[in-house]
């Protein structure tokens, strides 16, 4: 198990949690390989079937970075994001999957070693929970 | 039916950035192999006029009509490539940009293999989505010629006068009860000795005296909507409330000395801060025969992590004024470090030793310690304890940002850094302007400056707005949502959901979207059950095909 290395989807809003990563990588902050960023304008524009299309298609977690609250620069996009992760933790339970997997973080444009602190802890708890259960690649 | 499709994909060296730690050759060839990609190119740098000029010529040779580049960050490269695809004859939206710099190749330098697997991930990424690439055209907006300056101190004064000098109005505001901001406090300005009220004086009179400079004081800003070149702003002066139209907004709202809580006996009397300090020098109200200066008071500690820059050279600059004001002045400057860059102040310190000043070094583990009337600190070039005499004590403390920059933050939609100063969309590219376009920054509001420093940072945010309002119109750019009427069912939750409240019901029962009050943030698009909501710049099938594209397509075929 030790060698297992997951796959973690990341939706990063384009104002800030991009922009923390973009920080985190001028200020050379190592972190862990496992995450790939899908760039959205808003974390309000990505919808449950988002993430759960990334958990179907293998990612082992997910988790989706905004705004800090009360930053969004949409003003209210990283509120509805974290309703909608809410909503697909609870899928998740009903499924027998753990909601672990999906996760909501608040980062500013400003946090680059937030961010990869938050991929360093996001690896760690899905590295383990071990490989999704969805992620057929794995076998 | 579409014609087929043939992406290009350009995969950047950035010098060794990227080629110091990914195998540049391989994503080339890795790339090579992915659907739809009809040629792929490796460029030593893309961004340069070489790599664009390049693309441009490979685009039209081989009729390429997506292109995808692998290199840094969109967030300041984007506009260049895009400008490069239109160049070349095709839509500047079908352009998808991999970042393998920020986001690859310099976090994750000491584990090659896995950084090499991520980056064809992220190529493999952005070529799947690039093929649901749709065009996006632009509209034009009218600019409101008119600039609103938040912060009349001397970099709002300046900026405002300034924007009014290219012959634009500027609304004003200053949340005190008098414009002229930290200067109004201050004795002489250092290296040339200008006293600090007769600069800012000037200033405030030439604001007053400008017809097309308003100036609100005791003012506060409520609430900022709509995009560059179309500000609402609703702000309050005192009792009265006001709403205007500002195509432009400058952020120069200062900051404020630290007032030092329970750090070395500070009293305000006889331990009292470099601007009280300023005062009493302004006033001639000073006899104290023998004075020690503290530096670092509350500044790069774990809690303030940062250096406020300014501090050593006010500590200077006071220490020869006491000089100057007591006759036989003993003055000790205990210090971490000294900032005096540049000629003038390097000659100022010069000047100041030269003069008799005592500079002391102190370690933050073994910090100086206020007695009545003295202050005891060890001498590391005598490597022994000493005990200063002290009639007054001065204490260097850093500028905080103004407690009030995390709400206007809020309020602008822009953001604050750890310590709540303002945050520039990037420190080199764009050092004056946020994110957000249309709004600017100047002055100690980002960060602890000089006189000299926040005056022209002010005159280059004068120059970024006035780029602005200089223009009839602005072109934006149809990143907007639009309602697919057949499939709209009427339900509202568009209408609801939005944070601008753009979407509205027709006659017919259908939503609609107005384009230019749209701020494509796709809160809507993601909310709308029936999916009626288009959204071009981040559709759902470029979304999915970013998931499908997780993984290798064998690795999934392998399974089925």
């Amino acid at each position: 198990m030790s060698s297992f290395e997951p796959l973690i989807a990341v939706f990063s809003c384009h104002y800030c949690s991009y922009a923390a990563a973009d920080l985190a990588g001028s200020s050379r902050i190592q972190y862990p390989p496992n995450i790939r960023i899908i760039k959205v304008p808003c974390t309000g524009r990505v919808s449950a079937n988002h993430i759960l299309k990334a958990l179907e298609r293998g990612a082992d977690g997910v988790y989706v970075a905004g705004c800090l609250e009360g930053t969004c620069h949409f003003i209210s996009g990283n509120y509805k994001a974290q309703k909608r992760v809410q909503y697909v933790k609870a899928l998740l339970s009903e499924i027998n999957i753990e909601p672990e997997r999906v996760e909501m973080h608040f980062m500013s444009a400003a946090q680059g070693s937030k961010f990869a602190a938050v991929a360093a802890e996001m690896t760690d708890v899905i590295k383990e929970l071990g490989p999704s259960p969805l992620n057929h690649s794995r076998y | 039916m579409e014609t087929e499709l043939r992406i290009g994909v350009f995969v950047c060296h950035c010098g060794i950035n990227i080629a110091g730690v990914l195998n540049i050759e391989d994503l080339c060839r890795y790339a090579d192999t992915l659907p739809n990609v009809a040629m792929v190119q490796a460029n030593v740098f893309t961004c340069a006029q070489k790599g664009t000029s390049e693309i441009e010529k490979v685009v039209k040779e081989q009729g390429l009509n997506r292109v995808v580049v692998a290199a840094c960050t969109p967030r300041t490269h984007e506009p260049i490539f895009r400008a490069c695809c239109q160049e070349a004859g095709i839509n500047p939206y079908f352009f998808e940009m991999v970042n393998i710099r920020e986001h690859c190749s310099w976090v994750h330098r000491h584990n090659k293999v896995y950084a090499q697997a991520k980056a064809r991930d992220l190529i493999r990424m952005a070529v799947a989505r690039a093929s649901f690439l749709e065009p996006i055209g632009t509209f034009s907006s009218r600019v409101e010629p008119k600039a609103m300056v938040i912060g009349a101190g001397v970099a709002g004064m300046t900026c405002a006068l300034a924007i009014a000098d290219q012959g634009f109005e500027v609304i004003l505001l200053e949340k005190e009860v008098r414009m002229g901001g930290l200067l109004r406090h201050l004795h002489k300005i250092a290296p040339c000795d200008v006293t600090a009220s007769k600069l800012i004086g000037e200033k405030v009179a030439a604001a007053e005296k400008d017809d097309r400079v308003k100036c609100f004081t005791s003012a506060r800003v409520e609430e900022v909507t709509g995009c560059i070149g179309n500000y609402v702003v609703k702000f309050s002066s005192g009792q009265e409330s006001y709403t205007d139209k500002v195509g432009v907004i400058v952020v120069a709202t200062g900051g404020v000395p630290l007032e030092p809580v329970d750090l070395f006996n500070y009293d305000g009397k006889r331990v009292i801060t470099q601007s009280q300090l300023e005062a009493r020098l302004k006033k001639g109200d000073i006899e104290a025969k023998s004075v020690v200066m503290i530096q670092c008071v509350g500044a790069r500690i774990p809690e303030r992590n940062y250096c406020s820059r300014i501090c050593c050279m006010v500590a200077i600059k006071n220490s020869l004024h006491m000089k100057k004001a007591v006759k036989d002045a003993k003055v000790f400057v205990l210090f971490r470090d000294i900032q005096a860059y540049g000629v003038e102040n390097e000659a100022l310190f010069l000047k100041a030793r030269e003069e008799g000043v005592r500079f002391i070094r102190y370690r933050l583990d073994n910090p100086p310690v206020v007695e009545d009337g003295r202050v005891r600190i060890y001498h590391p070039g005598m490597g022994k304890e000493v005990s200063l005499p002290a009639d007054l004590v001065v204490l260097s403390t850093p500028i905080v940002a103004s407690s009030d920059s995390e709400d206007l933050s809020k309020v602008l939609k822009v953001p604050v850094d750890e310590n709540k100063f303002f945050l520039e969309a990037h420190p080199k590219l764009s050092p004056l302007d946020f994110a957000t376009s249309g709004i600017y920054l100047c002055g100690n509001a980002r960060f602890p400056a000089t006189v000299r420093e926040a005056t022209y940072q002010a005159l280059g945010a004068a120059s970024r707005a006035s780029i602005i309002l200089s223009h009839d119109t602005i072109e934006r750019v149809g990143t907007v949502a639009a309602v697919e009427a057949e499939l709209c069912s009427g339900c509202f939750v568009c209408v609801k959901v939005c944070p601008y409240k753009v979407p509205r019901m027709n006659e017919n029962g259908k939503a609609e979207i107005e384009p230019m009050q749209c701020q494509g943030c796709g809160i809507c698009v993601a909310e709308c059950p029936a999916e009626a909501i288009r959204f071009r710049y981040a559709s759902d099938e470029q979304i999915t095909a970013a998931c499908n594209a997780l993984h290798a397509p064998q690795e999934i075929r392998s399974e089925n």
